[in-house]
């Protein structure tokens, strides 16, 4: 049941609709988004956005896709996130 | 140092990106753009009779003249019904800039009077979508509309402006730059190599072309590849005019509504050369079993499309033009002389159902006889239905064409605005919409504006009082059960054309066809033809959707 799980590091600009237009990628194509963080960088005009996401087969098409977003600068897999997720989850108590 | 209010800089930035006419529609929300518009001696305002149409009227000048074209509508019903021509861009990635008003910042969020969200609802199908939050920010957002919808693969976007927006003042030292097209991606030379490996050890290639050759303005370098290499072609319903009809490599139309010997023929490839194409499930039948024997090299301006439905051996990212230019000259010469045997045996075997010239007997002979009788250079716009399968199998396409069909979305109601568009920018071409009567009525209004803009239109309409493929589908796959597809009241199309000013021809009991034609496609301005089909007369052969595309129905022998 627990299939492998990765993070998708998201760097984006900052503004209102940008979090629609990421997430709109995945619900349209049914692909689980298991938690999302997202913080503001220094400045405020990008912001970085962690994607805790399960790994099938469809996940390279999904960063070709968001990379062709406007507004997504950059998009990396950077599975060693995944602790981070956990130890937040203690915190927010699940 | 310049101060405009929002409205005033928006019409002026339009002008210096060299937009000339706009179609659209005002209402409350828009107005102080349309008074701003009202002041300009540059761009012509075309005032269509609902929001679709302006936005088809936009496709259609953007989609022959390949450059960006602009439409406008106002906030809530105004945006809703211009997102259906919207979607329609993004599909067959058309550059449309749409500028909708929006009710002022304040009132949003509040369910206010012709309020909704139409950035939100634009997201999923533009290829970029604005809020305008600033006035100023107008100086840079409406340039990088521009170029975001011309760049790479083109696609619409839409600017959303609220009313107080359009009204507040800024001051400024400097027009902004133009936007312009971006570069295209730089393909990688290794990736060619594997290419041209592989095409000179095919044996039965072939070269699938698509709309991005279309929008690549590539179809010369295609064309010389093709002959070069002894590759026989075939395209999808967007890339129709990449090879004039009667080439003697070109195997037409590929998939659903194909002949049978170019998708039997397909089926025995051992190399596809895919150029411009997306892998439509129209085009590829059932993708698992599509070609089955076949290696890919893909070669496509979009990433995303690259491996998104069948992995390519080798995929290359760039313009389609750019690498068959880099590819050609390193492409050895072939004869292939069994491979192109084996493809007239087909042909002889299982022979096509296109009729070889015009006639006025079936749907296929005449639209094959309007085409001999418009010549080359004409324009050819289709609705959505039977009458567009039909004009795709028969019309003689050359490069020459302008064809303009709504392929990705399938809409009907796309024919007539997107012909008033096309005959906008290109006043000199003969303009031809093929059209059914279900699609015709969806948006029959617009007549009006033809008839006020005097475009030189002929409406060519087949009329089966029946929505035709829908009826075909119901008997075929739903055991002759037709529910809602068949019109109990019969239009008097005539009536209704005449009414809105135009010139009405029918082919109705004409004793001589051929001179009816003649002189209808003879007149220049608004033309409606009517031409009663014959309610069983079929799309053939068809591959049942779902199945694989060796699974042909119909068109076994047309004699």
């Amino acid at each position: 049941m627990n299939s492998s799980r990765t993070v998708l590091d998201v760097l984006v600009k900052n503004h209102p609709g940008v979090m629609s237009h990421v997430c709109g990628l995945f619900s349209r194509r049914a692909f689980n988004v298991e938690a999302i963080l997202c913080l503001p960088l220094s400045g405020g005009e990008q912001s970085r956005i962690w994607l805790l996401v399960n790994e099938d087969e469809r996940l390279e098409q999904m960063i070709r896709q968001m990379r062709k977003l406007q507004d997504v600068l950059d998009v990396r897999m950077k599975p060693d996130a995944e602790p981070t997720f956990a130890s937040l989850g203690q915190v927010m108590g699940g | 140092m310049f101060s405009l209010t929002g409205a005033q800089l928006t019409i002026g930035l339009l002008e210096r990106q060299a937009v000339r006419t706009i179609a659209g529609i005002p209402g409350g929300a828009n107005l102080p753009l349309y008074d701003a518009l009202s002041r300009s001696t540059l761009i012509r305002h075309v005032l269509t009779r609902h929001e679709q149409g302006a936005g088809f009227l936009a496709q259609g000048m953007a989609r022959i003249t390949g450059r960006p074209a602009v439409c406008f509508a106002t906030s809530g019903p105004g945006a809703t019904n211009i997102l259906t021509a919207i979607a329609d861009a993004k599909l067959d990635s058309v550059p449309v800039v749409c500028i909708t008003g929006q009710v002022p910042r304040a009132m949003i969020g509040t369910d206010a009077f012709q309020e909704v969200d139409t950035y939100g609802m634009s997201i999923p199908i533009t290829k970029h979508n604005f809020l305008v939050r600033h006035a100023r920010d107008l100086l840079h957002i409406i340039p990088e509309a521009f170029s975001i919808a011309v760049s790479g693969r083109p696609g619409p976007v839409l600017i959303d402006i609220p009313r107080d927006v359009q009204l507040e003042r800024v001051d400024f030292e400097h027009w902004p730059e133009i936007g312009e097209r971006e570069p295209s991606p730089v393909h990688f030379d290794a990736d060619l190599g594997v290419a041209l490996e592989m095409l000179a050890s095919a044996r039965r290639p072939i070269l699938w072309v698509g709309g991005g050759v279309v929008a690549s303005g590539a179809g010369a370098e295609v064309l010389a590849l093709a002959e070069r290499a002894s590759m026989p072609v075939t395209s999808t319903l967007m890339g129709l005019t990449v090879l004039p009809y009667d080439h003697p490599l070109n195997m037409g139309m590929l998939g659903m509504h194909a002949q049978r010997h170019t998708n039997m023929a397909l089926e025995a490839c051992d190399l596809i050369l895919a150029a411009g194409v997306r892998f439509d499930d129209r085009a590829t039948g059932k993708v698992q079993e599509f070609c089955p024997q076949a290696k890919v090299i893909h070669i496509d301006i979009d990433h995303s499309e690259l491996d998104k439905l069948r992995s390519a051996s080798v995929a290359i990212l760039g313009d389609v033009g750019e690498v068959i230019r880099a590819l050609l000259p390193r492409v050895a010469q072939a004869e292939r002389q069994e491979w192109l045997g084996y493809i007239a045996a087909l042909k002889l075997a299982f022979p096509s159902c296109i009729p070889e010239q015009g006639g006025h007997a079936t749907p296929l002979e005449l639209i094959r006889r309007v085409g001999e009788l418009a010549g080359d250079g004409a324009i050819v716009v289709t609705d959505v239905g039977k009458h567009q399968m039909w004009t795709a199998q028969s019309y003689p396409f050359t490069p020459g064409t302008g064809w303009l069909t709504s392929g990705g979305l399938g809409t009907m109601g796309f024919g007539l605005p997107t012909a008033i568009g096309a005959a906008l920018a290109e006043p000199d071409r003969k303009v031809l919409c093929f059209s059914g009567d279900g699609s015709l009525l969806m948006n029959i209004q617009e007549m009006a504006t033809a008839a006020e803009q005097g475009v030189d239109v002929t409406v060519i309409l087949m009329n089966n009082a029946c929505l035709g493929l829908v009826h075909q589908q119901q008997e075929l796959f739903f055991k002759g059960n037709y529910f809602s597809s068949i019109y109990d009241v019969n239009v008097d199309f005539g009536l209704i054309a005449r009414g809105f000013g135009w010139k009405v021809w029918d082919m109705a009991g004409a004793a001589d066809p051929d001179a009816v034609l003649i002189e209808a496609m003879g007149h220049r301005g608004p033309a409606l033809v009517h031409v009663p089909v014959d309610r069983n007369e079929k799309v053939w052969p068809m591959v049942p959707p779902g199945a694989a595309n060796r699974t042909m129905l119909g068109g076994e022998s047309h004699e």
